[in-house]
C-alpha cells in the first residue's frame, strides 16, 4: 500500500471524515507486523481497537418466564361449575315414556291402584301391630301384682302399734 | 416471544452492549451486570420489543444511560469503580507483556477522555457503527459527533506520540 495514501488518510482519520472502509483499511494497514517507523505511534491505537472488537460477554442471562396468574380463568372456571350444577339439578329426561312413568291416563284405574296401595299398606300396618300385641300380657301381669300392696298395707298396720 | 426468539435477536449485539458497558464503567464485573441489567429490561418488556424498529440501536442508549446514571450514583456516593480485572492467562505472558505495555496506553488514555468522546470512540472505532447510527443512538445530529470524534482521536494521538518519543525527545 503507498504510504502517502495512509497519510491522507490518517488525516482524514483525525479529522472524523474517513468513512467505515477507509478506517478498515487503516486497521489492516497497522495490523501489519512493519509500520512506517514515523507511524509507529498509530500502531497500538489501532491494535487496540481490533482487540477489543473480540472481547465477549459470558456470563449467562437468567431469563425467566414470568408466570403471571391469568384471573380471568378463574370466572371461566366458575360460570362452568355453575351451569354444571344446574345441569345436573335437572332429572335428565330422554324419553316421554320415562317422564310419564307412575301416572295413568284413566282416572278408574288410577282409583284402583289407588285402592289396591293402600290396602297393602293397611294389611302390613296390622301385621305390624299384631305382633305387639304380647305387651297386653304384661299389662295382666302387673295388674296380679296390685295384691302386693295389700301386704304393705297390713304391715304398716304392725308396726304401727 | 419466547426465549430461544428473543436470545436470537438479543445475541448479536449482547457483546457490544457489554463492551460499550465496560469502556464506561472500567470494571468487568460492573460492566456484566450493567449488560445484564440491560437484557433483562428488554425481556421484561419484549411485549413493546417489536414495535422498535431498532432494538440494537435502542439497547445502545439503554446501556449507555445505564451506565451514565451508575456512575452518576457513584460519584454521589464519593465512590470509586474499583476495577482488578484478573485475567488468567489465556494468552502467554510473553504476548500480554508485550501487548500490554503499549495497547495498555491506548486503553488508559481513552479512560481519560470526556464520557461523550469515550461512547463515541467505542462506537465508531471499536464497534464500528455509521455516524448516522451514532447520531440516533447518542440523540445528536451528525456534525456534533464528527467533531467529538474528531477532538478524541486527535487527543489520542497526541498522548501517544508522547508517550512514544518519551526519553527520546
Amino acid at each position: 500500500m503507498v504510504l502517502n495514501n495512509i497519510e491522507d488518510l490518517l488525516e482524514k482519520y483525525e479529522n472524523g471524515e474517513t468513512t467505515l472502509k477507509e478506517e478498515q483499511q487503516l486497521k489492516h494497514y497497522f495490523s501489519q507486523e512493519t509500520v512506517a517507523p514515523h507511524l509507529e505511534m498509530y500502531k497500538p491505537m489501532f491494535t487496540y481497537f481490533l482487540g477489543n472488537q473480540q472481547e465477549q460477554f459470558t456470563k449467562d442471562l437468567p431469563l425467566k418466564t414470568k408466570r403471571t396468574f391469568n384471573y380471568k380463568w378463574i370466572s371461566v372456571a366458575a360460570v362452568v361449575v355453575l351451569m354444571l350444577g344446574f345441569y345436573l339439578k335437572e332429572p335428565i329426561v330422554t324419553s316421554y315414556e320415562e317422564y310419564a312413568y307412575g301416572t295413568f291416563n284413566k282416572p278408574e284405574k288410577a282409583l284402583d291402584e289407588v285402592t289396591k296401595s293402600l290396602a297393602m299398606i293397611s294389611s302390613h300396618f296390622n301385621k305390624g301391630t299384631s305382633t305387639v300385641n304380647y305387651l297386653n300380657e304384661v299389662k295382666k301381669g302387673t295388674a296380679t301384682l296390685g295384691y302386693l300392696n295389700e301386704i304393705e298395707n297390713t304391715t304398716s298396720i304392725i308396726f304401727k302399734n | 416471544m419466547t426465549q430461544v426468539e428473543f436470545l436470537n435477536i438479543v445475541m448479536p449485539f449482547k457483546d457490544k452492549v457489554f463492551r460499550l458497558a465496560k469502556r464506561l464503567l472500567v470494571s468487568t464485573e460492573e460492566a456484566e451486570d450493567a449488560t445484564q441489567e440491560v437484557l433483562l429490561k428488554l425481556w421484561n418488556n419484549k411485549k413493546k420489543m417489536q414495535e422498535y424498529k431498532n432494538v440494537e440501536a435502542f439497547s445502545m442508549t439503554m446501556t449507555k444511560n445505564f451506565c451514565f446514571d451508575k456512575l452518576k450514583s457513584k460519584q454521589a456516593q464519593n465512590l470509586k469503580i474499583v476495577h482488578s480485572n484478573y485475567e488468567d492467562g489465556n494468552t502467554s505472558l510473553q504476548k500480554q507483556v508485550e501487548l500490554n505495555d503499549s495497547v495498555d496506553w491506548v486503553s488508559k488514555i481513552i479512560e481519560e477522555l470526556p464520557e461523550q468522546q469515550k461512547v463515541i470512540i467505542q462506537l465508531r472505532d471499536i464497534e464500528e457503527y455509521d455516524f448516522d447510527e451514532i447520531a440516533k443512538m447518542l440523540d445528536m445530529n451528525n456534525t456534533a459527533v464528527r467533531v467529538n470524534l474528531s477532538r478524541a482521536r486527535k487527543t489520542i494521538r497526541e498522548k501517544l506520540t508522547n508517550t512514544h518519543n518519551y526519553g527520546i525527545k
